[in-house]
Order: C-alpha cells, then structure tokens, then sequence
C-alpha cells in the first residue's frame, strides 16, 4: 500500500474489500485482469519520462532550485544525507536517523526520497515523499512534485486535491515519529505554465489530515476482517512458470474475493482497480448506488432500484413514507409530462 | 441530483435504456458546425498530438504531429489548425442584420448568424481553452523580428478565438463551444452515474443501444472492450489518449519517426484517426440524435446572445485590441459572474417554460404548480383610479411552497408575463390569487388576459426573465479597493498606439530546452 492507495482508501473507509487486500498487499490490478474486468487505467510512459525529467529537474545541482522554491535564502546550500539502506525497515531507520540530525543542525537539509511507515489498522504501510525539507530552525516540509502545471497560478482543483490527500499521509506518518515539528503545510512543485521551469505553491493540508486522521481510526481492524473470512481464504493467483500467467479458475478467486463485503461508488472507478469488479457486483443486485453517491440521500431507507420503482409505481412501499410519497408524486409528474409530448 | 432525475436514472437501469429528461432540445444547433476532436500528449501541457477538424461529417481534416517534443511540428500543427478555424470563424462575420435602437442601447449591428464549434467533452471544452491561452500570447515573426520562436501567422489570432469561444462555454445555457456529453446529459438519464456518463461511447451506448443489447452491456463494451491487438475498440474520446495505445502503439512509432524511417510520419497519422474516427461519429451522431427534438421556444433568444457574444468579439479583434489577459482585473471579473449567474437563473426559467418535463421538476420541488381554474371573481384595487384585480382560484395537486403575499408568474399566449400575488389557501389544493397586471390599461381587463373557469394553468414561483442585479459602477468609478480603475497603464497603451495591429501588452510565455525533452 502507498500514500495514494492510503488516501484512497481514507476516501472509502467501508470498504472492506480495499482494505484487507491492500493491507495484504495483494496485486489487485492482477487480480481484476483474472476476473475479467481488468482496470480501467494505467500510465503513459509519456507521462512518465516526463514527469522523472521535470523532478530531476527540481532536484538538479544538489536541489538549488527546490531550495529557491522553498524561500531559502540564495546560494545557500543543503545537505543530502544518503538515505539508502537495504530493505524498507533499513531505510526507514536512515530516515528517523538523519531526520533527528538535521533537526539539531541548524541547517537546511534535504531528504531525496525518505521512507516513512505509518501504522494503518495494525499493519505497517511503507511511505515515499519526493522530499523532506529540514528548514535551519528545526521545522520540516513535506515536497510533493507533479507534473500537473500551475497555469497563470492555478492548478487543476482535483489534481491539487489528490496531492494534499497523498501530502497530509506524509505529514500523519511524520508526526507519529514523535519527536520534530511537521509544518502544516506542504510545498507543491509543479511545472510552470506551459514550460518545464518549477513553481511552487504551499498548500495547507490541515484539513485534509484531520479528515485522514478520522477516517484512518474508522479503518475496520484488518485482522477483523481476516477474522470474518473463512478459513484458507486466499488471492493467490496460481502463476504459472513464467510468472505472469495465472492459472486460478476466475470463479475460485472470484468466489473468494466475494467474501469480502465491498462498499461500492461510483468515485471508485477513478482509484480502485477492482471498480468494474465492484461495480457488476452492485450493479447486479440494483443497488442504487451504482447511480451516484448522493443518490441515497434522496431516497430514504430505499436501497434497491427494483423498491424505487415499485414505490414509484404505487405497488410497494408505505405511503406515509415521505421518500415513497414524493417518488409517487415525482413519477405522476414525469408520466403527466411526458404524456403530453 | 433531483428526484426527478433520480427516478429517471432508476427507470434507465430497470429498462437498460437512457430515459428523456427532456420534451424539447435546449441548445441552438448551427446548420453547420465545425466539430473538433482533439488528443493531448499525455504528461505534456497542450501539447497536441492530432485532431479531426471540420465542417463535413464525411471528411473531416486530419491533423497529426509526429513528435509532439518537436515545437516547430507542434506549430505547423497550430497553424494548420488556423487555416481550418479561422475562415470558418470568420465566414460568419459580414452577414450582419441591424438591431433597432432600444432605450438603453444605440442602434447597432449583430451577425445574422454564429459559427459553432462542437466537441466530444468537457474535456475537451477545457482543452479549447488551453490551446487559446498557450497560443493567444505567441508571437510572429512580424510581432516581434527578435522572437526566438515565432510562430506562423495567424496563429495568435487563433488562440484569441479559441480563448473567447472557451470563454463563453462556461456560460450557462451558451451554445458557441457545445460538448456531446452535456448534450447528451441534459436530455437523456442514463442508467450509470454522472461519472460514467462522461464517458461519450458509453453515454452513447445507454441513449442509443445497439440491436439485441442492453444499455449496460453496450455502455461495458464501449468502456473496456478491447480488440485481438490490445486495443480499445472504442477509444476514449479524449483529449486524454488510452495509455495502452501509448506504450504499445504510438511509443514504438514515434521511435520509428525519431530513427528517420520513411513513412513513419504517415503511419502515425493512420494510427491516430484510427483513435479519433470513432469520437467523430459519436459527436455527429449525438447532433442527430439532438436534432429529432423539437426545438424550445426560448433557444433562439440564447443564441441571440450568442450571436452577440460573437459579434462583439469580431469588433474587438477588428479594433487591434490585445489579446484577453491571463488573468481577468477584478471589475471584468465580477462583471463575468455576475453575468453568468443571471444567465443560469435565465435558463432555468426558460428551460422550464420550454419544456413540460422540466417544469415536472420544478413543480416537484414546489417552485410551480399547475391546475385548473375552478372560480374566477372580478375585483377591482383601492385607489383615485380603480384598476382590475381579478381574484382567481386554481385546484392544484402540487404543493407549491407559498409565503404570505408570494409574486407568482404565467406566461401570457402572446409571450408576455403576467404577475399575481398569492392570498390565501382556500381549502385542500385550493390557490386563491390576486391578478395584478398584463391585463391592459383599461377597466375592464382585455380580453383573453384573465383566466376563465375551467382553462388549465401554471403558475411559478420564479421570475421568466430574471435580470441581474444592480449595474457594477463603470470601470473608472471603481474604487481601487475593488481593484479599479484597472488595467490602466494597458488602456494607455492601446489608446497612443491605435495603429498598432495587435498590441500585446503581456509578455510571451517563457520556454525551456526541455520542451524538446
């Protein structure tokens, strides 16, 4: 699970189906291809190579101009501890270590791909920041380049949002480390208008962390979850020898996949690679969440779309439901309307 | 969502076919618009990779550049892209019709007719912008002989267009720059989410299922259904191009293009209409569709604005002004909002008056109702020179939500409004109300102004033509807190140079090697 999964996840916290197979680590793109609804997306290797030239960019000359961006006083030069180790819990110390340094140096420090691990429902979720600035007086600064533009100082709404979600993860996990001071505010680098020269922007993401914080203790306790499943449950895809090849029936993996209750919307199709998996699932019991999230609100303790129709028809449901009433009165409406065509 | 439209998405997911949302179509529909389906290099910024542009569904122009990373294909790209733009934008220019002097404005000269581009999505509204804003401030090598990079002639003037057509996009009801999808949602619920419905295969899918297929199975298929070669069978609709065709498809091209191999160039036009040839029926299909509703009463009065939009447009790139700055001053700013707000008020109203479907909605939500006239009473007001206040009563099954003393409005047969204040309730379902004006000036009220026993009507809570509020102060009156009198020293400019074709008073956009990567 990375930051992006965690932020998703904090975005659906029902779901239990996400959670445990993301704390398990299981490949669900993988999974979905198996079932036959592979995922809806992927990345360009376009994006790509021009995302990793726009960051080499920021970090180029020992990080000169993501300390411009960071309001460091000029010429002034950082130090770039080395941060690898082998293994994640390895690189992890490196960080705690020479975060606790640079905090008592008095002096601007830049950590170049730290790992931070932050305890989500009981399992260990490794983090990666583009950089952790340690400013003279102590103070850090979370880093978070993307490749979006900042175009004549504003950015995409969602896209900002998404990287304050994925930033405030970054912050939680470093102000569990219990010692040093987070700022509150992250430094989002992104290209400038149509060019590849940075700009930045602080963006505040208290918000954002207090929604995490909330939604990161309403995470049902995996090992719940793991509880509630029957014995030898597993995702296991059976590769094959070449190691891509999977060789587990779909309807075996499916069938085990379908013991974890899944909380569906339709925002999942933009971060969830089982969505389409998800979605036949709602889609085949009618759930009427499949029509947008809000949906519900209009309607009462009305779940199904086969009940709405058939209060919308007067053949079911309790008139003195106001839900039921007003779905009456909106099908005559509709039906008045319509006959007059 | 509205119930209504809730209960229209629930009837599509029940009957696996998009349901109407409306009785009239509400968008002008040019006899000849200019679709345009464009792609983006993915993770670069308005960094176009090929179109389908024009006016002849059969033959649309392709444009394709080889290598986006490439700037001076990606202006070739541009100015091509003009040469099919801009004589269509501007065929539209001479045929003027003159509008009589009205109190508050001279007689004056608007064009008989607008171009209208149409495109698959609201992306690609967006990406109409962006293209407009990273051309708008591009200079020629007439502009400025020192230009490092010039751009072909013609050029910046396309992106003035594109940036007032992306302009007047976000003006509710506006119909210069349409996306299939709004079309689409707004007179049809499908059976999936908002979401979803950005999707223009699948959109197109639930309103226009293939034989032997539901809604849902076509909308899936038109999703992810993928050929033998890996590939979509139906391509997103862009800008945004399928990562797969990327990495498997264009990537190995385009190093074919960057090695010198001869028909490289060729092949990745091929291979990019074969992406966009589906997006460009689906929009022309979607017109079709549009065009076998009847049109609302009240669209033309839009498209008049629309008209008007173009023409003053025309007007300023006829005077040499510069081109629109990145970022509005305040004034223009809030006079913009302003605007679009009672634009959005105005087309609810008449969305509503146009179409029984919609006022079904608003009846609903107790804004209207509708009924008939059980007891007509003449009365007549208090005052030196009595006037006729009929007191009418309408049986209703709506339940309108009616304060003490409510304004209520009705369309006369001959367009007019008239108004009348709401009195009591007299009795379950029983409206008693005060007619107040639209009868004439007489005594006795004209005939076939006051409702009779028996007629059916419907009144609303809403006004039929809101207008703004109060006027904003002129620009000069504007006090600096407010951010005027602005742009000052750019009035100047244009003021002592009026002879100057385009005086750009904003610098171009600053460039890095790295646009080459």
């Amino acid at each position: 699970m990375d930051a992006r999964a965690l932020a998703a996840l904090a975005a659906n916290p029902g779901c239990r189906r996400r959670a445990l197979m993301d704390a398990a680590g299981v490949d669900k793109a993988a999974v979905a291809r198996v079932l036959g609804n592979p995922a809806p997306f992927g990345q360009s290797q376009f994006a790509f190579v021009r995302g990793h030239a726009f960051e080499a960019r920021v970090k180029a000359e020992g990080c000169a101009e993501l300390l411009r961006l960071l309001g460091a006083p000029e010429s002034t030069e950082a130090v770039l501890p080395d941060l690898s180790a082998p293994g994640p819990e390895g690189r992890v110390a490196r960080t705690r270590l020479a975060l606790k340094e640079a905090t008592a140096a008095g002096r601007w420090t830049l950590l170049d791909h730290p790992l931070l691990v932050l305890e989500v429902a009981d399992s260990p979720v490794y983090l990666e920041p583009d950089a952790i600035a340690v400013r003279p007086d102590g103070s850090w600064t979370v880093v978070e380049v993307k490749s979006f533009p900042i175009l004549d100082g504003s950015a995409d709404a969602v896209k900002v949002g998404a990287a304050a979600r994925q930033a405030a993860v970054y912050v939680l996990a470093l102000e569990r480390l219990g010692f040093g001071t987070p700022e509150h505010r992250v430094l989002l680098v992104c290209p400038k208008d149509f060019s590849n020269l940075p700009a930045a922007e602080f963006v505040d993401v208290r918000k954002q962390l207090s929604v995490t914080r909330r939604q990161l203790t309403r995470l049902t306790r995996i090992e719940e979850i793991a509880a509630a499943l029957p014995e030898g449950t597993t995702f296991d895809l059976r590769l094959a020898d070449d190691g891509r090849t999977a060789t587990r029936p779909a309807a075996e993996l499916s069938d085990a996949v379908d013991q974890l209750p899944a909380a569906y919307a339709p925002e999942c199709l933009a971060s969830c690679e089982l969505s389409f998996h998800c979605r036949e699932q709602a889609r085949g019991c009618g759930a009427v969440e499949v029509l947008g999230r809000g949906v519900r609100g209009e309607l009462g303790a009305l779940t199904e779309v086969e009940q709405v129709l058939a209060a919308a028809l007067g053949t079911e449901g309790d008139p003195d439901d106001p839900a039921v009433a007003a779905l009456r009165r909106a099908h005559a409406l509709r039906a008045e309307a319509l006959g007059c065509r | 969502m509205s119930l209504i439209s809730v209960l229209a998405r629930a009837e599509a997911m029940a009957t696996g076919r998009a349901t109407p949302l409306a009785t009239a179509r509400h968008r002008h529909l040019s006899d000849r618009p200019l679709v345009f389906v464009p792609l983006t290099t993915a993770g670069e910024v308005g960094a176009p990779l090929g179109a389908l542009v024009g006016t002849d569904r059969d033959e649309p122009r392709l444009l394709a550049v080889p290598q986006p990373r490439d700037r001076d294909l990606r202006f070739a790209f541009l100015a091509e892209l003009a040469q099919v733009v801009l004589p269509y934008l501007e065929s539209y220019a001479d045929d003027t019709e003159t509008e009589p002097a009205t109190r508050n404005r001279e007689k004056s000269e608007v064009c008989a007719d607008a171009p209208q581009i149409v495109v698959a999505n609201t992306s690609a509204v967006e990406y109409v912008r962006l293209l407009g804003r990273s051309t708008r401030f591009r200079r020629t090598a007439e502009d400025d002989p020192d230009e490092p990079h010039p751009v072909p002639a013609r050029v910046p003037l396309l992106g003035r267009w594109l940036t007032h057509y992306g302009e007047r996009a976000r003006t509710p009801g506006s119909a210069l720059l349409l996306s299939a999808t709004e079309l689409l949602t707004r007179h049809w619920a499908t059976g999936q989410s908002n979401l979803e419905d950005q999707h223009l295969g699948a959109l197109l899918a639930w309103v226009e299922p293939p034989e032997g297929m539901t809604g849902i199975e076509a909308a899936r298929r038109a999703e992810s259904h993928r050929g033998p070669d890996g590939l979509l069978v139906f391509p997103p609709a862009g800008p945004a191009t399928d990562p797969v065709f990327d990495n498997t498809v264009l990537a190995p091209a385009a190093a074919r293009y960057d090695a010198g191999i001869t028909g490289a160039g060729e092949e990745i036009a091929r291979l990019l209409a074969g992406q966009m040839r589906p997006t460009w029926d689906a929009v022309w299909r979607s017109m079709d569709l549009l065009r076998e509703l009847p049109e609302g009463a009240h669209v033309a009065d839009r498209w008049k604005r629309d008209r008007w939009s173009y023409t003053s447009h025309r007007d300023r790139v006829r005077a040499g002004e510069p081109p629109q700055p990145r970022r509005d001053d305040a004034v223009s700013a809030a006079q913009k909002l302003a605007g679009r707000e009672t634009a959005q008020v105005r087309l609810e109203a008449q969305e509503a008056l146009d179409d029984p479907l919609v006022m079904a909605g608003r009846r609903l939500a107790g804004e209207a109702f509708a009924g008939r006239v059980d007891r007509v009473e003449m009365a007549m007001s208090e005052g030196k020179v009595p006037k006729p206040r009929p007191l009418v009563t309408v049986l209703t099954q709506d339940r309108p939500h009616l304060d003490e003393d409510a304004k209520l409005y009705r369309a006369l047969p001959d367009g007019r409004t008239q108004q009348a204040r709401f009195v009591e309730w007299a009795g379950s379902g029983a409206v008693l109300l005060r007619v107040v004006n639209g009868m004439g000036r007489g005594k006795v009220p004209d005939p076939g102004t006051v409702p009779e026993e028996g007629d059916e009507v419907c009144w609303t809570l809403f006004e039929h033509a809101p207008r703004g509020g109060a006027g904003l102060p002129e620009p000069e009156d504007t006090p600096w807190t407010h951010g005027g009198p602005p742009g000052a020293a750019a009035a100047t400019v244009t003021a002592d140079t009026p002879t100057a074709p385009v005086a750009v008073t904003e610098s171009p956009d600053l460039a890095t090697t790295e646009d080459y990567l």
